[in-house]
Protein backbone atom coordinates (compact mmCIF):
# COMPACT_ATOMS: atom_id res chain seq x y z
CA UNK A 1 0.00 0.00 0.00
CA UNK A 2 1.40 3.60 -0.54
CA UNK A 3 2.35 5.54 2.65
CA UNK A 4 1.05 8.68 2.74
CA UNK A 5 4.07 11.23 4.77
CA UNK A 6 3.74 14.40 5.54
CA UNK A 7 6.50 16.89 4.07
CA UNK A 8 8.61 18.08 6.63
CA UNK A 9 10.25 20.64 4.27
CA UNK A 10 9.64 24.35 3.61
CA UNK A 11 8.00 22.69 0.75
CA UNK A 12 9.85 25.11 -2.04
CA UNK A 13 10.48 23.07 -5.28
CA UNK A 14 14.32 22.79 -5.10
CA UNK A 15 14.48 25.19 -8.19
CA UNK A 16 17.93 26.06 -9.62
CA UNK A 17 18.83 29.32 -9.47
CA UNK A 18 20.67 30.50 -12.35
CA UNK A 19 23.56 32.64 -11.73
CA UNK A 20 22.96 35.86 -13.53
CA UNK A 21 25.08 36.29 -16.74
CA UNK A 22 28.60 37.50 -16.57
CA UNK A 23 29.18 41.44 -17.74
CA UNK A 24 31.62 41.61 -20.54
CA UNK A 25 33.10 44.84 -19.31
CA UNK A 26 33.17 47.34 -16.40
CA UNK A 27 32.30 50.16 -18.53
CA UNK A 28 29.36 52.36 -17.09
CA UNK A 29 28.94 49.83 -14.60
CA UNK A 30 27.96 50.64 -10.79
CA UNK A 31 30.25 48.65 -8.82
CA UNK A 32 30.00 47.57 -4.61
CA UNK A 33 32.73 46.64 -3.15
CA UNK A 34 31.35 44.83 0.17
CA UNK A 35 33.66 44.05 3.37
CA UNK A 36 32.12 41.66 5.62
CA UNK A 37 34.11 42.73 8.66
CA UNK A 38 36.33 39.86 8.29
CA UNK A 39 39.89 40.52 9.28
CA UNK A 40 41.61 42.06 6.65
CA UNK A 41 39.24 42.65 3.94
CA UNK A 42 39.50 46.41 4.17
CA UNK A 43 43.20 45.73 2.87
CA UNK A 44 41.81 43.71 -0.13
CA UNK A 45 39.32 45.87 -0.88
CA UNK A 46 41.41 49.03 -0.54
CA UNK A 47 43.92 47.53 -3.26
CA UNK A 48 40.68 46.36 -6.13
CA UNK A 49 39.47 50.25 -5.71
CA UNK A 50 42.76 51.64 -6.63
CA UNK A 51 42.90 49.26 -9.57
CA UNK A 52 39.54 50.00 -10.72
CA UNK A 53 40.01 53.63 -10.31
CA UNK A 54 42.86 53.15 -12.44
CA UNK A 55 40.92 51.95 -14.86
CA UNK A 56 38.35 54.83 -14.30
CA UNK A 57 36.20 52.70 -12.27
CA UNK A 58 34.42 54.44 -9.74
CA UNK A 59 33.14 52.22 -6.70
CA UNK A 60 30.63 52.37 -3.50
CA UNK A 61 31.99 50.75 -0.10
CA UNK A 62 29.95 48.87 2.66
CA UNK A 63 30.48 46.80 5.28
CA UNK A 64 28.55 44.29 7.03
CA UNK A 65 28.12 45.20 10.85
CA UNK A 66 29.57 41.90 11.85
CA UNK A 67 30.48 38.69 9.74
CA UNK A 68 29.15 36.65 12.35
CA UNK A 69 25.48 37.45 10.73
CA UNK A 70 23.13 37.44 7.94
CA UNK A 71 23.39 41.18 6.11
CA UNK A 72 20.93 43.45 7.34
CA UNK A 73 17.76 43.34 5.00
CA UNK A 74 18.05 47.18 4.61
CA UNK A 75 21.75 46.83 3.26
CA UNK A 76 21.03 44.39 1.15
CA UNK A 77 18.55 46.46 -0.75
CA UNK A 78 20.33 49.13 -0.74
CA UNK A 79 23.13 47.56 -1.96
CA UNK A 80 20.58 45.89 -4.81
CA UNK A 81 19.68 49.03 -5.40
CA UNK A 82 22.60 51.15 -5.93
CA UNK A 83 25.06 48.54 -7.50
CA UNK A 84 25.06 46.08 -11.06
CA UNK A 85 28.35 44.52 -9.81
CA UNK A 86 29.65 43.54 -6.05
CA UNK A 87 32.63 41.98 -5.15
CA UNK A 88 32.98 40.93 -1.67
CA UNK A 89 35.53 40.40 0.09
CA UNK A 90 34.35 36.90 2.15
CA UNK A 91 37.66 35.65 3.63
CA UNK A 92 40.44 35.89 6.26
CA UNK B 1 -38.31 14.97 8.85
CA UNK B 2 -34.28 13.80 10.06
CA UNK B 3 -31.67 15.67 12.30
CA UNK B 4 -28.21 16.20 11.13
CA UNK B 5 -25.35 15.99 12.57
CA UNK B 6 -21.28 16.68 11.38
CA UNK B 7 -19.99 13.60 11.48
CA UNK B 8 -16.35 12.45 11.55
CA UNK B 9 -15.71 13.54 7.85
CA UNK B 10 -19.41 13.79 6.51
CA UNK B 11 -23.12 15.30 7.68
CA UNK B 12 -25.15 12.47 8.75
CA UNK B 13 -28.78 11.61 8.90
CA UNK B 14 -30.26 10.52 11.92
CA UNK B 15 -34.60 10.34 12.66
CA UNK B 16 -35.96 13.82 14.12
CA UNK B 17 -37.98 12.22 16.74
CA UNK B 18 -37.61 8.39 17.73
CA UNK B 19 -35.18 5.96 19.24
CA UNK B 20 -31.81 5.18 18.29
CA UNK B 21 -29.43 2.20 19.42
CA UNK B 22 -26.03 1.87 18.08
CA UNK B 23 -24.98 -2.28 18.18
CA UNK B 24 -22.48 -4.47 17.38
CA UNK B 25 -22.76 -8.32 16.68
CA UNK B 26 -19.16 -8.90 18.29
CA UNK B 27 -20.74 -7.63 21.53
CA UNK B 28 -22.81 -10.12 23.74
CA UNK B 29 -24.97 -7.74 25.18
CA UNK B 30 -25.77 -6.35 22.20
CA UNK B 31 -27.26 -10.10 21.17
CA UNK B 32 -28.72 -10.37 24.54
CA UNK B 33 -30.87 -7.13 23.74
CA UNK B 34 -31.85 -8.73 19.92
CA UNK B 35 -35.23 -9.57 21.37
CA UNK B 36 -35.88 -6.15 23.18
CA UNK B 37 -34.74 -3.77 20.02
CA UNK B 38 -37.28 -5.98 18.37
CA UNK B 39 -39.87 -5.47 20.88
CA UNK B 40 -39.63 -1.80 20.73
CA UNK B 41 -40.81 -1.92 16.85
CA UNK B 42 -40.83 0.66 13.81
CA UNK B 43 -39.94 3.97 15.63
CA UNK B 44 -36.37 2.50 16.33
CA UNK B 45 -33.36 2.82 14.28
CA UNK B 46 -30.43 0.60 14.67
CA UNK B 47 -26.67 1.53 13.90
CA UNK B 48 -24.92 -1.28 13.38
CA UNK B 49 -21.12 -1.33 14.22
CA UNK B 50 -19.60 -4.09 12.37
CA UNK B 51 -22.25 -6.41 10.89
CA UNK B 52 -25.72 -5.09 8.75
CA UNK B 53 -27.11 -7.85 8.66
CA UNK B 54 -26.98 -8.03 12.46
CA UNK B 55 -29.24 -7.30 14.40
CA UNK B 56 -32.14 -9.73 13.13
CA UNK B 57 -35.84 -8.52 12.55
CA UNK B 58 -35.53 -5.18 13.05
CA UNK B 59 -37.43 -2.88 9.94
CA UNK B 60 -34.80 0.47 10.04
CA UNK B 61 -31.69 -0.97 10.68
CA UNK B 62 -28.28 1.27 9.16
CA UNK B 63 -24.72 0.21 8.26
CA UNK B 64 -22.45 2.36 10.23
CA UNK B 65 -19.35 0.30 9.78
CA UNK B 66 -17.66 3.49 8.53
CA UNK B 67 -18.14 5.08 12.15
CA UNK B 68 -19.79 7.85 10.37
CA UNK B 69 -22.55 8.05 13.53
CA UNK B 70 -20.90 6.02 16.12
CA UNK B 71 -18.53 9.37 15.83
CA UNK B 72 -21.31 11.82 15.63
CA UNK B 73 -22.83 10.86 18.56
CA UNK B 74 -19.98 9.63 20.24
CA UNK B 75 -20.43 6.59 20.83
CA UNK B 76 -18.51 4.87 23.97
CA UNK B 77 -20.43 1.59 24.84
CA UNK B 78 -22.45 -0.89 22.40
CA UNK B 79 -24.81 -0.70 22.94
CA UNK B 80 -26.46 2.66 23.81
CA UNK B 81 -29.82 3.72 23.29
CA UNK B 82 -30.86 7.31 22.57
CA UNK B 83 -33.68 9.16 22.30
CA UNK B 84 -34.25 12.20 19.78
CA UNK B 85 -36.69 14.74 20.23
CA UNK B 86 -37.45 17.52 17.78
CA UNK B 87 -34.07 16.44 16.05
CA UNK B 88 -31.83 16.78 19.42
CA UNK B 89 -30.96 14.12 21.58
CA UNK B 90 -33.01 13.92 25.03
CA UNK B 91 -31.39 11.38 27.20
CA UNK B 92 -28.93 8.00 26.50
CA UNK B 93 -28.04 5.13 28.17
CA UNK B 94 -25.43 2.47 27.90
CA UNK B 95 -25.11 -1.30 28.15
CA UNK B 96 -28.39 -3.07 29.26
CA UNK B 97 -30.41 -1.80 32.49
CA UNK B 98 -34.22 -2.77 31.93
CA UNK B 99 -34.96 0.67 34.21
CA UNK B 100 -33.32 2.64 32.21
CA UNK B 101 -34.44 1.41 29.05
CA UNK B 102 -37.86 1.48 29.67
CA UNK B 103 -37.65 4.98 31.10
CA UNK B 104 -36.35 6.31 28.02
CA UNK B 105 -38.41 4.67 25.49
CA UNK B 106 -41.58 5.17 27.42
CA UNK B 107 -42.67 0.70 27.48
CA UNK B 108 -42.96 -1.50 29.97
CA UNK B 109 -42.22 -4.72 30.14
CA UNK B 110 -38.78 -4.52 28.12
CA UNK B 111 -37.31 -8.31 28.03
CA UNK B 112 -38.75 -9.88 30.72
CA UNK B 113 -36.41 -12.92 30.33
CA UNK B 114 -33.19 -10.71 30.41
CA UNK B 115 -31.30 -10.38 33.77
CA UNK B 116 -31.69 -6.69 35.23
CA UNK B 117 -28.20 -5.47 34.10
CA UNK B 118 -25.49 -6.46 31.63
CA UNK B 119 -22.47 -4.39 31.14
CA UNK B 120 -21.75 -3.29 27.23
CA UNK B 121 -18.82 -3.54 25.22
CA UNK B 122 -16.34 -0.84 24.02
CA UNK B 123 -17.62 1.17 20.61
CA UNK B 124 -15.94 0.31 17.61
CA UNK B 125 -14.44 3.99 17.57
CA UNK B 126 -12.09 2.80 20.54
CA UNK B 127 -10.76 -0.13 18.52
CA UNK B 128 -7.21 0.11 17.76
CA UNK B 129 -7.03 -1.51 14.80
CA UNK B 130 -9.41 1.91 13.55
CA UNK B 131 -7.72 4.06 15.62
CA UNK B 132 -4.96 5.88 13.40
CA UNK B 133 -7.47 5.65 10.59
CA UNK B 134 -10.54 7.15 12.13
CA UNK B 135 -7.78 9.67 13.66
CA UNK B 136 -7.07 11.34 9.99
CA UNK B 137 -10.42 10.97 8.84
CA UNK B 138 -11.71 12.83 11.96
CA UNK B 139 -8.35 15.60 11.91
CA UNK B 140 -6.53 15.34 9.01
CA UNK B 141 -7.99 18.30 7.57
CA UNK B 142 -6.40 20.09 10.49
CA UNK B 143 -2.80 19.27 8.42
CA UNK B 144 -1.78 21.62 5.65
CA UNK B 145 1.70 20.27 4.58
CA UNK B 146 1.94 18.35 1.73
CA UNK B 147 1.32 15.17 1.28
CA UNK B 148 3.72 12.83 -0.38
CA UNK B 149 3.29 9.00 -1.23
CA UNK B 150 6.18 6.14 -1.12
CA UNK B 151 5.46 3.98 -3.39
CA UNK B 152 4.81 0.25 -2.68
CA UNK B 153 8.15 -0.77 -4.10
CA UNK B 154 9.84 2.43 -2.42
CA UNK B 155 11.51 1.33 0.72
CA UNK B 156 9.90 3.80 3.44
CA UNK B 157 13.15 4.42 5.56
CA UNK B 158 15.64 4.50 1.91
CA UNK B 159 12.71 7.03 0.51
CA UNK B 160 13.19 9.64 3.33
CA UNK B 161 16.93 9.38 2.87
CA UNK B 162 16.72 9.74 -0.65
CA UNK B 163 14.87 13.15 -0.17
CA UNK B 164 17.29 14.32 2.46
CA UNK B 165 15.33 14.63 5.30
CA UNK B 166 17.77 12.72 7.19
CA UNK B 167 20.61 14.20 9.69
CA UNK B 168 22.41 10.20 8.64
CA UNK B 169 20.44 8.55 10.57
CA UNK B 170 16.92 6.48 10.29
CA UNK B 171 14.28 8.59 10.60
CA UNK B 172 10.51 7.74 11.48
CA UNK B 173 7.82 7.87 8.53
CA UNK B 174 6.13 11.38 9.23
CA UNK B 175 2.32 9.92 8.34
CA UNK B 176 -0.60 12.03 9.25
CA UNK B 177 -1.53 10.01 11.92
CA UNK B 178 1.60 10.05 13.68
CA UNK B 179 1.76 13.89 13.12
CA UNK B 180 -1.61 13.96 14.87
CA UNK B 181 -0.68 11.90 17.36
CA UNK B 182 2.69 14.12 17.88
CA UNK B 183 0.37 17.72 17.93
CA UNK B 184 -1.86 16.32 21.05
CA UNK B 185 1.67 16.74 22.82
CA UNK B 186 0.33 20.33 22.16
CA UNK B 187 -2.56 22.68 23.27
CA UNK B 188 -0.79 24.80 20.62
CA UNK B 189 -2.90 24.82 17.21
CA UNK B 190 -1.28 23.17 14.17
CA UNK B 191 -1.31 26.59 12.09
CA UNK B 192 0.45 28.55 14.92
CA UNK B 193 3.87 29.95 13.88
CA UNK B 194 6.43 29.37 16.48
CA UNK B 195 9.63 30.64 14.44
CA UNK B 196 11.38 31.93 11.72
CA UNK B 197 14.09 29.16 10.78
CA UNK B 198 17.47 30.27 9.54
CA UNK B 199 19.01 29.88 6.63
CA UNK B 200 15.97 30.75 4.28
CA UNK B 201 14.37 32.21 7.29
CA UNK B 202 11.08 29.79 7.10
CA UNK B 203 8.08 30.11 8.94
CA UNK B 204 7.84 27.23 11.16
CA UNK B 205 4.09 26.33 12.50
CA UNK B 206 3.61 23.98 14.81
CA UNK B 207 2.60 21.44 12.56
CA UNK B 208 6.29 21.74 10.74
CA UNK B 209 8.25 21.20 14.16
CA UNK B 210 5.85 18.17 15.37
CA UNK B 211 6.61 16.23 12.12
CA UNK B 212 10.24 17.02 12.17
CA UNK B 213 9.51 15.76 16.01
CA UNK B 214 8.28 12.37 14.47
CA UNK B 215 11.27 12.23 12.15
CA UNK B 216 13.60 12.74 14.91
CA UNK B 217 11.70 9.99 16.74
CA UNK B 218 10.53 12.06 19.88
CA UNK B 219 6.74 10.95 21.98
CA UNK B 220 3.69 13.77 21.63
CA UNK B 221 4.63 14.75 25.13
CA UNK B 222 8.15 16.30 24.03
CA UNK B 223 6.82 17.91 21.71
CA UNK B 224 6.37 21.14 23.97
CA UNK B 225 10.02 21.08 25.02
CA UNK B 226 10.81 20.94 21.11
CA UNK B 227 8.72 24.11 20.44
CA UNK B 228 10.13 25.83 23.01
CA UNK B 229 13.70 25.19 22.00
CA UNK B 230 12.83 25.84 18.14
CA UNK B 231 11.76 29.21 19.74
CA UNK B 232 14.55 29.90 21.91
CA UNK B 233 17.15 28.70 18.74
CA UNK B 234 15.69 31.39 16.48
CA UNK B 235 16.57 34.63 17.81
CA UNK B 236 18.69 36.82 16.96
CA UNK B 237 19.85 36.93 20.56
CA UNK B 238 20.84 32.83 19.59
CA UNK B 239 21.81 33.73 15.71
CA UNK B 240 21.04 29.87 14.89
CA UNK B 241 22.38 31.15 11.30
CA UNK B 242 25.87 32.59 12.37
CA UNK B 243 26.32 29.39 14.66
CA UNK B 244 25.65 27.14 11.76
CA UNK B 245 27.41 29.22 8.80
CA UNK B 246 30.50 29.37 11.19
CA UNK B 247 33.23 27.25 10.12
CA UNK B 248 33.58 26.65 13.98
CA UNK B 249 32.25 23.43 15.00
CA UNK B 250 29.69 24.16 17.34
CA UNK B 251 25.72 23.83 17.08
CA UNK B 252 22.95 24.22 19.46
CA UNK B 253 22.18 22.63 22.75
CA UNK B 254 19.47 22.29 24.66
CA UNK B 255 19.39 22.21 28.92
CA UNK B 256 15.66 21.35 30.08
CA UNK B 257 14.73 22.81 33.58
CA UNK B 258 11.69 22.21 35.67
CA UNK B 259 8.96 19.75 36.42
CA UNK B 260 8.61 18.10 32.62
CA UNK B 261 12.18 16.63 32.17
CA UNK B 262 11.45 14.53 35.07
CA UNK B 263 7.83 13.99 33.89
CA UNK B 264 9.00 13.29 30.28
CA UNK B 265 11.85 10.87 31.73
CA UNK B 266 14.77 12.72 30.63
CA UNK B 267 18.29 11.92 32.19
CA UNK B 268 20.51 14.40 34.26
CA UNK B 269 22.29 12.13 35.91
CA UNK B 270 24.47 9.01 35.22
CA UNK B 271 25.25 9.70 31.17
CA UNK B 272 23.15 12.66 31.06
CA UNK B 273 25.15 14.07 27.92
CA UNK B 274 25.24 10.90 26.46
CA UNK B 275 22.95 8.38 24.42
CA UNK B 276 20.37 6.07 25.33
CA UNK B 277 17.60 8.47 26.89
CA UNK B 278 15.02 8.76 24.12
CA UNK B 279 14.03 12.29 25.40
CA UNK B 280 17.91 14.04 25.30
CA UNK B 281 18.41 12.05 22.13
CA UNK B 282 15.52 12.69 20.32
CA UNK B 283 14.89 16.39 21.55
CA UNK B 284 17.79 17.92 20.33
CA UNK B 285 17.61 16.13 17.58
CA UNK B 286 14.79 17.43 16.59
CA UNK B 287 15.73 20.59 16.95
CA UNK B 288 18.68 20.10 14.26
CA UNK B 289 15.96 18.46 11.78
CA UNK B 290 14.07 22.09 11.82
CA UNK B 291 16.90 23.85 11.06
CA UNK B 292 18.03 21.60 8.40
CA UNK B 293 14.95 20.74 7.20
CA UNK B 294 12.30 23.64 7.33
CA UNK B 295 15.29 26.15 7.55
CA UNK B 296 17.54 24.50 4.90
CA UNK B 297 20.23 24.49 6.75
CA UNK B 298 22.46 21.41 6.03
CA UNK B 299 26.01 20.50 6.24
CA UNK B 300 28.27 21.41 2.98
CA UNK B 301 25.72 24.33 2.04
CA UNK B 302 24.90 26.61 4.92
CA UNK B 303 26.15 24.63 7.02
CA UNK B 304 30.73 25.08 6.87
CA UNK B 305 31.85 23.62 9.91
CA UNK B 306 35.44 22.35 9.54
CA UNK B 307 34.97 19.28 11.43
CA UNK B 308 31.59 19.70 13.62
CA UNK B 309 31.23 16.98 16.17
CA UNK B 310 28.73 14.25 16.49
CA UNK B 311 26.35 16.26 19.33
CA UNK B 312 25.51 18.01 16.50
CA UNK B 313 22.80 15.43 15.31
CA UNK B 314 21.33 16.40 18.55
CA UNK B 315 22.36 17.50 22.19
CA UNK B 316 20.19 17.97 24.78
CA UNK B 317 20.17 16.99 28.92
CA UNK B 318 18.21 18.21 31.63
CA UNK B 319 20.10 19.58 34.28
CA UNK B 320 19.57 17.94 38.14
CA UNK B 321 17.58 20.11 40.11
CA UNK B 322 17.15 17.30 42.70
CA UNK B 323 20.91 16.82 43.59
CA UNK B 324 22.22 20.09 42.57
CA UNK B 325 22.86 22.28 45.60
CA UNK B 326 22.03 25.55 43.81
CA UNK B 327 18.93 26.94 42.33
CA UNK B 328 17.90 25.70 38.50
CA UNK B 329 19.90 27.15 35.91
CA UNK B 330 16.23 28.49 34.63
CA UNK B 331 15.91 30.17 37.37
CA UNK B 332 18.99 32.11 37.81
CA UNK B 333 18.16 33.27 34.13
CA UNK B 334 14.92 34.46 34.79
CA UNK B 335 12.14 31.91 35.11
CA UNK B 336 10.04 31.84 37.81
CA UNK B 337 10.58 28.38 40.40
CA UNK B 338 8.54 24.97 39.09
CA UNK B 339 8.01 26.50 35.61
CA UNK B 340 10.11 24.19 32.79
CA UNK B 341 11.99 26.10 30.51
CA UNK B 342 14.71 24.99 28.28
CA UNK B 343 17.78 27.13 27.43
CA UNK B 344 19.74 27.02 24.35
CA UNK B 345 23.27 27.38 23.97
CA UNK B 346 25.94 26.83 21.19
CA UNK B 347 27.89 23.62 21.89
CA UNK B 348 30.97 22.09 20.75
CA UNK B 349 31.30 18.39 22.02
CA UNK B 350 32.21 17.91 26.00
CA UNK B 351 35.29 17.23 27.26
CA UNK B 352 35.88 15.80 30.75
CA UNK B 353 37.92 17.15 33.21
CA UNK B 354 39.29 15.14 35.95
CA UNK B 355 40.14 16.34 39.45
CA UNK B 356 39.75 13.05 42.15
CA UNK B 357 42.19 14.92 44.51
CA UNK B 358 40.84 18.40 45.22
CA UNK B 359 38.68 18.74 48.21
CA UNK B 360 38.72 22.49 48.74
CA UNK B 361 36.70 24.77 46.26
CA UNK B 362 39.90 27.20 45.94
CA UNK B 363 41.40 24.09 44.30
CA UNK B 364 38.67 22.40 42.82
CA UNK B 365 38.25 25.58 40.86
CA UNK B 366 41.51 25.93 39.55
CA UNK B 367 41.17 23.08 38.35
CA UNK B 368 38.15 23.80 36.63
CA UNK B 369 39.72 27.34 35.32
CA UNK B 370 42.48 25.44 34.23
CA UNK B 371 40.44 23.29 32.00
CA UNK B 372 38.11 26.18 30.41
CA UNK B 373 41.33 28.37 29.72
CA UNK B 374 41.55 25.81 26.81
CA UNK B 375 38.18 26.75 25.43
CA UNK B 376 38.77 27.99 21.59
CA UNK B 377 42.20 28.14 22.58
CA UNK B 378 44.38 28.85 25.71
CA UNK B 379 45.84 31.94 24.73
CA UNK B 380 42.69 33.46 23.10
CA UNK B 381 40.65 35.30 25.68
CA UNK B 382 37.43 36.75 25.20
CA UNK B 383 36.81 34.62 22.21
CA UNK B 384 33.84 32.10 22.63
CA UNK B 385 31.97 31.38 25.57
CA UNK B 386 31.54 28.09 27.20
CA UNK B 387 29.08 26.06 29.55
CA UNK B 388 30.58 24.05 32.74
CA UNK B 389 28.71 21.15 33.50
CA UNK B 390 29.14 20.55 37.29
CA UNK B 391 29.12 16.65 38.30
CA UNK B 392 28.10 15.65 41.94
CA UNK B 393 30.90 14.49 43.25
CA UNK B 394 32.63 18.20 42.26
CA UNK B 395 29.19 20.09 43.16
CA UNK B 396 29.81 18.32 46.95
CA UNK B 397 33.14 20.24 47.35
CA UNK B 398 31.61 23.77 46.70
CA UNK B 399 28.29 22.68 48.40
CA UNK B 400 29.68 22.16 51.79
CA UNK B 401 31.96 25.29 51.60
CA UNK B 402 28.57 27.65 50.85
CA UNK B 403 29.65 28.46 47.41
CA UNK B 404 27.10 29.69 45.09
CA UNK B 405 26.37 29.31 41.50
CA UNK B 406 27.37 33.07 41.30
CA UNK B 407 30.26 32.67 44.02
CA UNK B 408 31.81 30.27 41.37
CA UNK B 409 31.33 31.98 38.30
CA UNK B 410 32.62 35.01 39.93
CA UNK B 411 35.76 32.81 41.53
CA UNK B 412 36.05 31.32 38.07
CA UNK B 413 36.49 34.62 36.40
CA UNK B 414 38.92 35.33 39.13
CA UNK B 415 41.19 32.71 37.87
CA UNK B 416 40.45 33.28 34.63
CA UNK B 417 41.95 37.32 34.04
CA UNK B 418 44.57 35.96 31.55
CA UNK B 419 48.31 37.85 31.93
CA UNK B 420 49.56 39.35 28.93
CA UNK B 421 52.76 38.35 29.00
CA UNK B 422 51.09 34.49 28.56
CA UNK B 423 49.01 35.00 25.87
CA UNK B 424 50.71 37.53 23.26
CA UNK B 425 51.55 36.18 20.08
CA UNK B 426 55.14 34.43 20.48
CA UNK B 427 54.64 33.97 24.13
CA UNK B 428 54.82 30.02 24.63
CA UNK B 429 56.32 29.29 21.22
CA UNK B 430 53.11 29.73 19.92
CA UNK B 431 52.18 32.50 17.64
CA UNK B 432 48.71 32.60 18.08
CA UNK B 433 47.48 34.84 20.35
CA UNK B 434 47.07 38.61 20.99
CA UNK B 435 49.15 41.37 19.37
CA UNK B 436 51.43 42.62 21.14
CA UNK B 437 50.91 45.34 23.63
CA UNK B 438 47.00 44.99 22.90
CA UNK B 439 46.32 44.25 27.02
CA UNK B 440 47.66 45.76 29.09
CA UNK B 441 46.56 44.31 32.41
CA UNK B 442 44.62 41.03 32.88
CA UNK B 443 41.96 40.38 30.09
CA UNK B 444 39.20 38.21 31.49
CA UNK B 445 38.79 34.78 29.60
CA UNK B 446 35.17 35.10 29.05
CA UNK B 447 32.86 37.87 28.61
CA UNK B 448 30.55 39.09 31.18
CA UNK B 449 27.72 36.49 31.23
CA UNK B 450 30.12 34.15 28.86
CA UNK B 451 30.24 31.10 31.12
CA UNK B 452 27.27 29.15 32.25
CA UNK B 453 27.61 26.62 34.60
CA UNK B 454 25.08 23.60 35.01
CA UNK B 455 24.88 20.87 37.46
CA UNK B 456 24.37 17.85 35.96
CA UNK B 457 26.00 13.99 36.04
CA UNK B 458 25.76 10.41 37.86
CA UNK B 459 26.64 10.38 41.68
CA UNK B 460 30.20 8.91 40.80
CA UNK B 461 32.83 10.12 39.30
CA UNK B 462 35.16 13.29 39.96
CA UNK B 463 34.91 14.19 36.45
CA UNK B 464 32.87 17.70 35.44
CA UNK B 465 32.32 18.77 32.24
CA UNK B 466 33.46 21.14 30.12
CA UNK B 467 31.22 22.17 26.90
CA UNK B 468 33.30 24.99 24.38
CA UNK B 469 30.79 27.28 22.79
CA UNK B 470 31.04 30.17 19.90
CA UNK B 471 31.80 33.92 19.68
CA UNK B 472 29.05 35.19 22.71
CA UNK B 473 27.80 38.30 22.93
CA UNK B 474 25.90 40.54 20.26
CA UNK B 475 27.91 39.25 17.37
CA UNK B 476 27.75 35.76 18.20
CA UNK B 477 25.31 33.86 19.81
CA UNK B 478 24.05 33.96 23.14
CA UNK B 479 22.30 31.52 25.73
CA UNK B 480 18.76 32.23 25.30
CA UNK B 481 15.94 30.82 27.80
CA UNK B 482 12.42 30.06 26.88
CA UNK B 483 9.45 28.32 29.49
CA UNK B 484 7.73 25.82 28.03
CA UNK B 485 4.21 26.20 27.34
CA UNK B 486 2.40 22.79 27.10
Amino acid sequence: MTLIVLDPTDERAPAQREPLPRRESLDGARVGLLDISKARGDVFLDRLAELLAERGVPVRRYAKPTFAKPMPPDLRKEIAAECDVVIEALAD
Amino acid sequence: MSASLRGVDAEVALPWDGLIAVVKRDCPTCRLVEPVLAQLGPGLTVFTQDDPAFPAGIGDVRDDTALDVSLALDIETVPTLLRFVDGVEAGRTEGWLRGAWEELAGVDGLGPELPEYRPGCGSRIHDPELADELLVRARGGTLSSRRLEIAVLEDEAEAMFDRGWSDGLPVVAPTPARVLRMLEGTTRAPDEVVAVVPPNLVEATVEKVAINAVLAGCRPEYLPVVLAAVEAACTDEFNAHGLLATTWGAGPAIVVNGPIAREIGMNAGGNALGQGNRANATIGRALQLVIRNVGGGRPGEVDRATTGHPGKIGFCFAEDEAGSPWEPLSVSRGVAPGTSAVTVFAAEGPRGLADQISRTPESLARSLAAGLRSVAHPKLPMAFDATLVVCPEHGRVFAEAGWSRDRLASELADLLALDPAEIERGAGGIEEGLPAGAATGPVPKFRPGGLMIVYAGGGAGMFSTVIGGWVGGPGGSQPVTREIRR
